[in-house]
C-alpha cells in the first residue's frame, strides 16, 4: 500500500523553543493513525505542518507524493482540495448558515455552479453526520457536538482523500465524544479517507486507530496498535492507557 | 531607552514589510476571473448602507454649524451673502471628504478589523486556506474594493446633506430662498473643485478597507487581539486619511490652483 503522507526529519521552533525535534511519519492509504501525547508536545503543530499552515524549520513533508512546502500557490491549492482539516473548535464560518458553510467550499474550491448538485452534496454529508435538520441554522445555534459534526460535514463535502483531525472530541461530554469517534469510523468506511487523528481521548483512540503514535518531548517514542501499547512495560507509555 | 527605540524601529520596518507583502497579495488577486461578486455586493451594502445614516447626519450638522459659525464674522464685513459660496467650497474641497472619511474609518475600518480579527483567532481564515479557497480574494479583495467604491458615494451624500444643513442654518439666522441659496452655492464651484476631492475620496476609501483588512488578517491569537485589531485599524486609517489629505492638498495646489 502506498504512503499518502511521508514526513522526514521535521523540526519546528517557536521563540527559540524547539517543539518538533526531527519527526518521521508515514501514513498508508486508508489508514487511521492516532497521535497521542501531552498538551504542548507539538501534535497539532505536526498536522499544521502537514497541511502547510505552518512552515517547518527543516525536514520534508510529502503529501500524495508532492513536497507540500515547495509547491507554488496554485499547486498548493490543488493539493489542498484533496485534504480536509477538522479544527479543534470546528472553525465554522459564523456569518454563514450551515447550508452556506457547506456550499462555500463547493462553489469556491470545486467551482461547482449547479445548485442541484450543491444541494444534493450538502444534504448527503449532513445525512452522513446526522445533522439533516440543522441545514438552515446558524453556527451559533448549534451545540458543541453539532458544531464538530458540522465541521466534519464541511470537511467531507469536498470528498477529501486525507483528513486531519485536531482533537475532534475535546470539550465534549462522554456520550457525544463516543458518537464523534464512531462517526469518524463511519466516515472512514464510507469515504475511504486516510486520517491522522490528534487526541487525548483514549476511547476515541481505541475506536478509531489502526496504529497509534505516542509523542513525548518533540519526538515519537512508540508506535504500535492500541492493544500492544496498552500492555507496554514502559511506564510513560502505559500511563496514557490508565484512565 | 536605546533598546526600546531599536525595538520600535525594527517593529516599524517589520510592519511596513508585512503591509507591502499584504498589498502584493491583494494586487495579485484583484483581476482573477473568479471574483466573488455576491460577497462584494454584500460588503458594499455593509460598508455603504449601514454607514449611511451617521454620514447623512454628520453631513447635515457640518453644513448647519459651519453656516452658523461663519455668519456672524462675515456679517461684520457685510459679506454674509458669501456664506453659501464659502460653505460650498469648504465642504466640497476639504471638510466633506475628510470628515466623512474619518467617520467611515471609525465605522467601517473597526468593523472589518474586528470581523477579520475574530475570524483569524477562531481559525476560520485557516479553515478557508486549508480547504483550498483563497481568503485574501474572498475576504480582503471584496472588502477593500467595496470601501473604495462606497466611501466616495458616502462623501457625495454627505456633501448634499451639508448643502441642506447650510440652507437650514442660514434660514435659522436669517432668510434666503432655496433657489438663491443653491445658485450662490454653485456659482463659484468649478470642475477642478470636484475632481481632486473625488480622487482623494477614492484613496481614502481604499486606505480604510486596506488597513481594516490588514489589521484583521494580522491579529495574533487570543480575544484581546480582536480589540487591538479593531482599535489599531481605526487609528491607522485616520492617520492615513490625514496624510493622504495633506499630500493631496499639496499636489492640488501645485497643479490646479496655481
Amino acid at each position: 500500500m502506498e504512503n499518502v503522507i511521508e514526513v522526514r526529519g521535521l523540526t519546528k521552533s517557536f521563540n527559540g523553543k524547539e517543539v518538533l525535534k526531527g519527526i518521521d511519519l508515514s501514513v498508508k492509504r486508508g489508514e487511521n493513525v492516532v497521535v497521542l501525547g501531552r498538551s504542548g508536545e507539538g501534535k497539532s503543530v505536526t498536522i499544521q505542518c502537514i497541511a502547510a499552515l505552518l512552515t517547518p524549520d527543516s525536514g520534508t513533508v510529502k503529501v500524495l507524493g508532492q513536497d507540500i512546502h515547495s509547491l507554488g500557490e496554485e499547486a498548493l491549492k490543488d493539493l489542498r482540495k484533496k485534504m480536509g482539516f477538522l479544527f479543534q473548535q470546528a472553525a465554522l464560518y459564523d456569518s454563514m448558515s450551515v447550508r452556506e458553510n457547506l456550499s462555500f467550499p463547493l462553489k469556491a474550491v470545486l467551482k461547482i455552479k449547479d445548485p442541484a448538485e450543491i444541494k444534493m452534496r450538502s444534504e448527503e454529508v449532513l445525512e452522513a453526520v446526522g445533522l439533516q435538520d440543522a441545514i438552515d441554522k446558524m453556527p451559533s445555534e448549534l451545540s458543541g457536538g453539532q458544531r464538530k459534526r458540522m465541521g466534519l460535514a464541511r470537511t467531507l463535502v469536498v470528498n477529501p482523500e486525507i483528513i486531519l483531525y485536531d482533537e475532534p472530541t475535546t470539550g465534549l461530554d462522554t456520550i457525544t465524544s463516543q458518537e464523534i469517534s464512531h462517526l469518524i469510523m463511519d466516515v472512514q468506511k464510507r469515504y475511504k479517507a486516510t486520517a491522522i487523528i490528534i487526541t487525548h481521548d483514549m476511547h476515541c483512540a481505541k475506536v478509531t486507530a489502526d496504529r497509534i503514535l505516542i509523542m513525548n518531548d518533540g519526538k515519537y517514542i512508540a508506535e504500535d496498535s492500541y492493544e500492544a501499547l496498552e500492555n507496554s512495560p514502559d511506564k510513560l507509555i502505559n500511563s496514557f492507557f490508565k484512565f | 531607552m536605546l533598546s526600546s527605540l531599536t525595538r520600535s524601529t525594527r517593529q516599524f520596518f517589520e510592519d511596513t514589510g508585512s503591509a507591502i507583502f499584504f498589498f502584493r497579495s491583494f494586487s495579485r488577486n484583484i483581476f482573477r476571473s473568479d471574483f466573488y461578486w455576491g460577497e462584494f455586493i454584500r460588503q458594499c451594502y455593509l460598508a455603504g448602507v449601514r454607514s449611511l445614516s451617521i454620514v447623512l447626519l454628520t453631513g447635515f450638522v457640518l453644513g448647519f454649524v459651519l453656516t452658523l459659525q461663519s455668519l456672524p464674522t462675515l456679517k461684520q464685513f457685510g459679506a454674509e451673502s458669501f456664506v453659501p459660496d464659502m460653505v460650498a467650497i469648504s465642504v466640497i474641497r476639504e471638510i466633506g471628504p475628510v470628515i466623512t472619511s474619518l467617520i467611515c474609518a471609525g465605522k467601517i475600518a473597526s468593523g472589518i478589523g474586528a470581523e477579520l480579527g475574530s475570524m483569524k483567532v477562531t481559525e476560520q481564515v485557516a479553515a478557508m486556506e486549508v480547504s483550498g479557497a483563497n481568503p485574501i480574494q474572498y475576504l480582503a479583495v471584496t472588502r477593500i474594493l467595496a470601501c473604495t467604491f462606497m466611501v466616495p458615494l458616502l462623501v457625495l451624500f454627505s456633501d448634499i446633506m451639508s448643502f441642506l444643513g447650510g440652507f437650514a442654518g442660514i434660514n435659522v439666522a436669517g432668510e434666503m430662498t432655496a433657489v438663491m441659496y443653491f445658485n450662490k452655492s454653485f456659482a463659484n464651484l468649478v470642475f477642478s473643485d470636484f475632481v481632486p476631492a473625488f480622487i482623494k475620496t477614492i484613496a481614502f476609501g481604499f486606505s480604510i478597507g486596506f488597513i481594516g483588512c490588514y489589521k484583521g488578517f494580522n491579529a495574533s491569537r487570543g480575544t484581546e487581539s480582536v480589540g487591538i485589531a479593531a482599535n489599531s485599524a481605526v487609528v491607522a486609517a485616520c492617520v492615513s486619511i490625514i496624510i493622504i489629505d495633506a499630500l493631496a492638498v499639496q499636489i492640488t495646489s501645485l497643479f490646479i490652483y496655481n
